[in-house]
């Protein structure tokens, strides 16, 4: 029960957070966005040349070293990796490309749900799907196998890079692309996207917030405890965009967001898919890589050359809409999570179990 | 001897798989889980709990042992 009020509590907070976060410089429910930014460090790092989307955005920071500090704290940081690196890697491209295609990871969707924009009502189903598929796999024994211990340099990485990320945000060095208009130009102030960051990776520390966990766990084990998380998230959000006048309902014209239904729909069946096979949402894999996950990482790795890969080739959507190339994008990444998902059914379930009466 | 299940190194929610897989099946009233990370170890727990078994957790080195009894 403890529990149970403990996840809606930090739902809830992630919510009023992303409230708080638009009213105070961030872009249109983009309080929180986990492609979003993570696309917007791989333009500040110049990694792509997309003059609009290129900020070090803190708040991605802030989740990491929140994580990283509540699970030193908590005794639960382990340096763990070798799981399938390069598939997670590509796993989380194509989770990004599903991302930009729709303009949102399943937080910002959950948020643009919350502020009245009903293409995101298209893609939810969408998503639901892709997290269905996923569980298809999982029932067949998919797994990416086992992680072993790794020194703890490695799970260091993570915190580390984040703090370097910090330090070069407040330098500000020359060779840092800093967006003058459009999206990467909006931001809330330093000390309250870092905070922000920290708290919320704090919290979904403890309660182990997952978008794609929620949705999964319902279909695979009827258990709702994530879900209540992410109901919160967006009961919350919805409350505050009614209450403050951010809550504008309609199809057309909503920020940051276009109005393709099919793409819409299939671009967040590619992350609700890819999430499963890599055992967590945008969010989730930032919280384990401040663990001490590093395969988590790599996947944050793969998503930020996802969103270059993107960018570079005028893959993404845009509030044009979804170019052929990204449509013919979002088939080939269908296509590749299900030889990535088919390709690693190994029956984990008797294997796993029979191996170990012989290992012990 | 109760069943063994080694989930070290899986990450959820194949552990939870695992080991449900393991209750479901099991003739015997005991069913014994390793995990490696305190994540399987709640959701194992919490999964074991709402089947309707009992739920000891001793910790063994680096992992946690799961001793699951009706």
């Amino acid at each position: 029960m403890r529990d149970r009020l403990f996840i809606i509590i930090a739902g809830a907070v992630v919510g009023l957070l992303a409230v708080i976060l638009v009213l105070s410089g961030n872009p249109a429910n983009m309080g929180f966005c986990i492609a979003c930014f993570i696309r917007d460090i791989a333009g500040g790092l110049g990694l792509h040349r997309a003059g609009v989307v290129q900020f070090l955005r803190p708040e991605i920071m802030g989740l990491v070293l929140g994580a990283f500090v509540t699970a030193m704290y908590v005794k639960e940081f382990k340096s763990t990796g070798g799981s399938s690196p390069v598939l997670r890697f590509i796993l989380g491209m194509l989770m990004m490309a599903g991302a930009l295609i729709f303009l949102g990871c399943p937080l910002r969707m959950v948020l643009r749900l919350a502020g009245g924009d009903w293409n995101a009502l298209v893609a939810l189903p969408g998503y639901v799907v892709g997290v269905w598929l996923g569980t298809l796999f999982l029932r067949r024994g998919y797994t990416l196998g086992r992680s072993q211990d790794q020194a703890p340099v490695s799970g260091f990485a993570a915190p580390f890079i984040a703090l370097v990320l910090l330090i070069l945000l407040v330098i500000a060095p020359a060779f840092i692309f800093f967006s003058e208009e459009g999206p990467g130009s909006m931001a809330a102030p330093l000390a309250l996207t870092l905070g922000a960051g920290l708290l919320v990776g704090a919290l979904a520390q403890r309660t182990r917030l997952c978008t794609m966990g929620a949705i999964r766990d319902l279909i695979l084990f009827k258990d709702y405890h994530l879900f209540l998380g992410f109901a919160a998230i967006f009961v919350i959000a919805l409350a505050g965009n009614l209450l403050t006048g951010q809550f504008l309902p309609g199809f057309p014209e909503q920020p940051v967001a276009h109005v393709d239904h099919t793409w819409n729909f299939l671009g967040m069946t590619v992350v609700g898919l890819a999430a499963v096979l890599a055992g967590g949402c945008p969010m989730r894999q930032l919280i384990l890589s401040g663990e001490g996950q590093s395969d988590a990482l790599i996947t944050v790795f793969g998503m930020a050359g996802g969103a270059a890969f993107m960018h570079n080739f005028g893959l993404a959507g845009s509030p044009a809409g979804v170019s052929p190339a990204g449509q013919w994008i979002v088939i080939i990444s269908l296509a590749l999570l299900f030889i990535i998902g088919a390709g690693n059914i190994k029956m984990l379930a008797s294997a796993g179990r029979k191996k170990h009466s012989k290992a012990s | 001897m109760p069943e063994l299940v080694n989930c070290r190194g899986l990450s959820c929610p194949e552990p939870v798989l695992l080991a449900r897989q393991a209750l479901q099946e099991a003739g015997e009233n005991e069913v014994e889980v390793v995990v490696s990370n305190a994540v399987a170890r709640d959701n194992v727990a919490r999964a074991a709990k709402g089947l309707g078994w009992n739920v000891t957790v001793e910790e063994e080195g680096e992992d946690f042992k799961l001793k699951i009894t009706k």
